[in-house]
């Protein structure tokens, strides 16, 4: 039994690792209204969608188990990530050239 | 590998305890999936447009309340954190603190809509809602920026009021023992619900609020 017991604590992510994962989305928080509101420049849409990006992939990575996952689930992850990504570039090929 | 181990294990636990773990959480993924393309659906209407009327998405975003969406952006984040832990704190075998965490991420829930509630009734009060005729005197793509936040905060806000009331069952099935230390698949689930919930708001805040 004490076997099995420490064969499923291998997947639980420690109390430790979330609050460091909140405390990361917090600080990326603070610099994304930074970044929006301070040092406005041309560039503050890209760094705001990245900052956004970085976030949801801690979520990914940390809140939603992703990072001890095997390889199949990361792979349809991707995939589906991949198609929404063709989706909105086959569709800017379009606009961007009407 | 870790990766390897890990599923070793996760097939060990399944046949000690009958329970297929990976075919149950894919099965939640793959709702997910449908999810991301839904609501990509409308963040490409939203870059579109935003592409077409670069100005008008200018002017109309400098409309929305910068406090509120941020404070509801930490409040969703600490909600993220709480339902994480009390998914951890389930498979650790401490039913009351799951149970008081999946509470406290209903109440970060509920604080969410109710700034929500807020914003909304500011702007319907100062007459911008679809097809007011306050709204149809601004220009197209102002019209369209609003139409856009209100159908997307609005089917956010939805997948966030029934994300609430789903945790509320998972309290009732965490302290009845239907979810225990080896059977946590359901509350694991929505977990994995909640959080996707809050990514799509990681998206929403700063197209709405920030991009200005």
């Amino acid at each position: 039994m004490e076997e099995k017991r420490t064969g499923m604590e291998t997947h639980i992510i420690g109390y430790r690792t979330y609050v460091y994962v909140w405390c990361a989305l917090l600080i990326l928080l603070g610099i994304t209204i930074a970044a929006a509101k301070i040092y406005f420049w041309k560039y503050s849409v890209p760094i705001n969608l990245f900052i956004a990006s970085v976030k949801a992939l801690l979520v990914l990575t940390f809140f939603m188990h992703l990072k001890y996952e095997g390889r199949f689930l990361k792979g349809l992850v991707f995939i589906t990530v991949l198609v929404l990504t063709t989706i909105i570039a086959l569709t800017f090929s379009d606009v961007w050239f009407r | 590998m870790i990766e390897k181990d890990v599923t070793e294990k996760n097939l060990e636990t399944q046949k000690v305890h009958g329970i297929d773990y990976m075919g149950k959480k894919i099965g939640m993924w793959f709702f997910l999936f449908t999810e991301l393309l839904f609501f990509g659906g409308m963040f490409l209407l939203y870059s579109v447009y935003r592409y077409r009327f670069p100005a008008d998405f200018h002017i109309a975003a400098m409309d929305e309340n910068l406090l509120i969406g941020s404070v509801n952006t930490a409040v969703l984040l600490t909600s993220s954190l709480s339902m994480a832990l009390s998914v951890s704190a389930v498979r650790r075998g401490n039913k009351k603190l799951s149970a008081l965490l999946q509470v406290i991420t209903i109440l970060f829930g509920v604080v969410f809509l109710v700034n929500k509630y807020f914003e909304w009734t500011a702007k319907i009060f100062n007459g911008i809602y679809p097809n007011s005729p306050v709204l149809l005197q601004y220009s197209k793509g102002q019209i369209l920026f609003f139409s856009l936040y209100y159908v997307m905060t609005g089917i956010h806000g939805l997948h966030v009021l029934i994300g609430t009331v789903v945790i509320s069952v998972m309290v009732v099935f965490t302290l009845r023992e239907v979810i225990t230390q080896t059977n946590f698949s359901k509350l694991e689930n929505t977990g994995l619900y909640w959080h996707f919930v809050d990514i799509v708001w990681i998206y929403l805040f700063p197209l709405f609020y920030l991009i200005t």
